[in-house]
């Protein structure tokens, strides 16, 4: 692909045997007992790890003692979508619809070309040189798939929830894209719907007759799903784990840009102890407070000295007179 | 009467020197990789103060090897002896020009109060700070040890016993200019040969 690189075929990584493509995501972000993870090892190749091994940095050997908590990916994808070309970041359904006083459609793109808003699709969103968001990820997702009753939740409602954490030891800090948006969603069944985008006009086709009512009632039968004939639209979040564009190492994510006070890249895991970011603050107080009070006793122990040893050869000299 | 005597071997100065350079070294790094000052740059403060951990490391094996050789040891045996006096003489003595109570010699280099506080800085803080070094530094095989406990609990000991040693380096470096001149005790420490009262 890169001509300039090494010219890999998208099946260098991807290995490809009877039929079945390696990916789609990593299932094995951790390779296990292995150094390396061979594909005699691991049946793939396509983890970082399968030709770069978990200890790659020759350098730097601290650097090493990242690889079990943390991706490869996480410093070496320091931004996504680099090379000017832009990523959709938001995408509000509950906009959609909208027309111009003639009755027309309205189509917008922004300066740089990208759609910002459709009368079909709503609002959009997009973003460059975007810092991906981090989170654990032992390397399985659980899904909210069609018909899935919408769980209770805080927040935005997760259409991918990422599995791991700090405490699951094959977890790592893993980098992603968040897609967030607005979708349509039934509020009485708690359910997203599945509506009928696509079709002429007069068949209740969204995109032709404008409904949402109408297109869900199709779309939801045509599913076998129930509908209770109320729409309403829903905050989603989903996770796409980043793992191409992969940086040169020039261009990999500082050392201070994670391990600082605030503002850093792990900002948000907040989960475990992070050297250079976390600290007691009661024990920082307590030590330098204790400090500077021996600083001032000392300070007051030296003049003391001080003067007092000038006042006794003052006296010694006076003495020596007399 | 006034008599020079050799009271640090070369081992024991160049011990001195290297362990203090190496402490301060750690103290400025560690501080970094505590978020406290920008000095190196995280990675690299990282780097040297973990070279410098496992330098120290080394060197406190051919101390205790050396004091348990040379039989030097017992110079940090703590006892009670004019404890009171040896306060009293720092502060209050010290500013009447009053003589030290605790007469050095080779056979018993360090007062009682020395004693006392280089024992604990010998058997209690500068174990805990290598241990917990090393503990932090091997953090990566905890897991395979069966220890599952979390770095927040060595990281804040370690902390601590910085905190601790700095403190004590503030304290050692105040005392060292307590002698017959500002820079007497240095100097001895650096020429090993000191100016000692004859005893009777």
């Amino acid at each position: 692909m890169d001509m300039k690189g090494l010219n890999y075929s998208c099946t260098t990584c991807h290995v490809t045997k009877a039929h079945k493509i390696s990916g789609r995501y990593y299932s094995r972000p951790a390779p296990g007992r292995h150094q390396l993870a061979l594909p005699a090892d691991d049946g793939e190749r396509l983890a970082c790890e399968s030709c770069h091994s978990r200890r790659p940095h020759k350098k730097t050997d601290i650097l090493n003692h990242h690889t079990d908590r943390v991706a490869c990916q996480s410093c070496h994808i320091p931004r996504y979508a680099r090379g000017g070309i832009f990523t959709k970041m938001w995408w509000d359904w509950s906009t959609a619809g909208k027309l111009t006083e003639a009755g027309k459609a309205i189509v917008k793109n922004d300066k740089s070309g990208n759609l910002i808003y459709h009368t079909k699709k709503g609002d959009m969103g997009w973003a460059e040189n975007v810092v991906p968001e981090y989170f654990w990820y032992n390397g399985s997702m659980s899904y909210l798939q069609e018909g899935d009753r919408i769980p209770a939740h805080d927040g935005p409602l997760e259409l991918n929830s990422l599995q791991g954490n700090y405490a699951d030891p094959g977890a790592r800090i893993f980098p992603f894209k968040v897609m967030r948006g607005k979708q349509p969603y039934d509020p009485v069944e708690r359910m997203l719907l599945v509506p009928y985008l696509f079709g002429k006009k007069g068949t209740g086709a969204y995109w032709a007759d404008a409904d949402w009512v109408k297109a869900a009632a199709i779309g939801m039968r045509e599913a076998g799903l129930p509908f209770s004939g109320k729409v309403d639209f829903i905050r989603t979040d989903m996770y796409w784990p980043i793992t191409h564009m992969v940086a040169p190492k020039e261009s990999s994510v500082e050392c201070a840009e994670c391990h600082r006070r605030d503002n850093g890249r792990l900002a948000k895991l907040t989960s475990f102890y992070l050297p250079g970011r976390d600290r007691w603050q009661l024990l920082d107080s307590l030590g330098w407070g204790l400090l500077g009070l021996t600083f001032l006793v000392l300070l007051l122990h030296a003049g003391l000295r001080l003067t007092s040893s000038s006042r006794r050869k003052n006296g010694n000299v006076q003495g020596g007179k007399s | 009467m006034k008599i020079k005597v050799l009271l640090y071997t070369r081992f024991e100065r160049f011990w001195h020197w290297f362990q203090a350079f190496l402490i301060i070294f750690l103290l400025v790094t560690g501080f970094e990789v505590h978020g406290t000052v920008k000095i190196f740059g995280y990675g690299a403060a990282c780097y040297w103060h973990n070279l410098a951990g496992l330098t120290l490391l080394i060197l406190t094996a051919f101390a205790i090897f050396w004091h348990l050789t040379t039989g030097a040891w017992k110079h940090y045996q703590p006892c009670s002896d004019n404890l009171k006096e040896i306060g009293a003489y720092y502060c209050v003595g010290i500013m009447r020009g009053e003589s030290h109570p605790f007469h050095k010699s080779q056979e018993r280099k360090l007062n009682p109060l020395q004693a006392l506080s280089y024992f604990v800085l010998k058997m209690v803080l500068l174990p805990l700070q290598l241990v917990s070094g090393l503990l932090y530094y091997l953090y990566n095989d905890w897991l395979s040890w069966g220890l599952t406990m979390r770095l927040d609990g060595v990281a804040m000991l370690h902390t601590a016993m910085a905190f601790v040693m700095l403190l004590f380096l503030l304290v050692h470096v105040y005392l060292a200019t307590t002698g017959s001149t500002l820079i007497s005790y240095m100097m001895a420490m650096i020429t090993g040969w000191e100016e000692l009262d004859e005893e009777g």
